[in-house]
């Protein structure tokens, strides 16, 4: 990548760790209302990460209520972003965990990882 | 104020906006650029301003281009181009840099578009093609009728067909200036522009503000 085009990247958020697919996260962002600003989180399992620079983003998939399942991206170097949170690492074996979204209920879990 | 700039497309990222919002932006490397001439109505019949772009070894010139820029004691430049203004309030051997432009600024881009090749009425024009199915062969993409029958019995010039496109001139109209580095001699626009990364663009005022 040219060296001009890295120089309009936007600062590293240092509230987020590295994340790895599998990661449990709660991702807390900030939405404005009006004029007042609050944070909302969102909990789920991350099944992708992607590039880098200004477009690196990451999917989030949870389960919401009556079993379905909803995936939110968001971009890494966003300054929405207010800080991420991972709960657990989880044994897994690809870089994208699509196959999660076949998945339901017990068969939907991961193995975790401690280290 | 006499705004008008040359620069290198560099290639295209995006950045974030203060409420966070991710923009899709062009970088453009423009200038420092250097009144190089100004064509006045008197002499040349019309008025214009014309700029030079990136300095460069004087042997990259031919004797012309270099006399052309030594007679009014500016370095040698590759690249010359014209902008048309009602009059011209700058000086020869003025510095133009990417400070004549403010963020949140219209501008116009202008390229010189990719070259796609000999290309067919489909992807050239966005004729629809023929039938897939009903027993069709080879008709996919043809370009169909080109014209009436024996009145008038040929083509009219012009029809649209397949042919050459692309590597022509573009104006992208009306973009937005997202960010200017004086530092790094960079504008970042809203959205795409014509030409390949690396290619030569010229960026003025809005003209349909």
């Amino acid at each position: 990548m040219s060296e001009l085009l890295k120089a309009v990247e936007a600062p590293v958020n240092e509230n987020i760790p590295p994340l790895r697919p599998g990661d449990v996260v709660s991702v807390h962002v900030r939405i404005k209302e009006g004029d007042r600003e609050r944070i909302q989180e969102f909990k789920g399992t991350v099944i992708r990460l992607r590039k880098s620079g200004n477009e690196a983003n990451f999917t989030v998939r949870r389960i919401a209520s009556n079993g379905i399942g909803v995936e939110r991206t968001f971009l890494l170097r966003s300054p929405r972003l207010d800080k991420v949170v991972v709960e657990r690492h989880s044994k897994v074996r690809r870089a994208q965990l699509y196959f999660l979204r076949e998945r339901t209920g017990k068969r939907a879990r991961l193995k975790q990882k401690f280290d | 104020m006499f705004k008008g700039l040359i620069g290198k497309k560099i290639g295209m990222t995006q950045v974030f906006d203060e409420d966070g919002v991710a923009l899709p932006v062009t970088l453009i490397e423009a200038g420092p650029c250097y009144v190089t001439q100004i064509r006045r109505p008197e002499k040349e019949g019309y008025s214009a301003v014309q700029l030079g772009f990136e300095e460069v070894h004087p042997k990259r010139l031919t004797g012309g281009q270099l006399g052309h820029l030594k007679a009014n004691n500016l370095p040698p430049l590759r690249f010359l181009r014209e902008f048309r203004v009602k009059s011209p309030d700058v000086n020869i051997g003025d510095k133009i840099t990417v400070e004549v432009f403010n963020v949140g600024e219209r501008v116009d881009v202008i390229g010189i578009s990719k070259g796609k090749g000999f290309q067919g009425g489909v992807k050239r024009y966005g004729f629809g093609g023929g039938p897939k199915t009903h027993g069709q062969s080879d008709r996919w993409r043809a370009p169909g009728s080109r014209g009436s029958g024996t009145t008038p019995g040929r083509v009219y010039k012009g029809a649209r067909g397949p042919g050459h496109m692309g590597r022509v001139r573009v104006t992208a109209q009306n973009l937005k200036v997202v960010l200017v580095d004086a530092e790094r001699n960079l504008i970042a626009v809203h959205g795409a522009v014509p030409g390949p990364k690396g290619g030569l663009v010229m960026i003025k005022e809005a003209r349909k503000q």
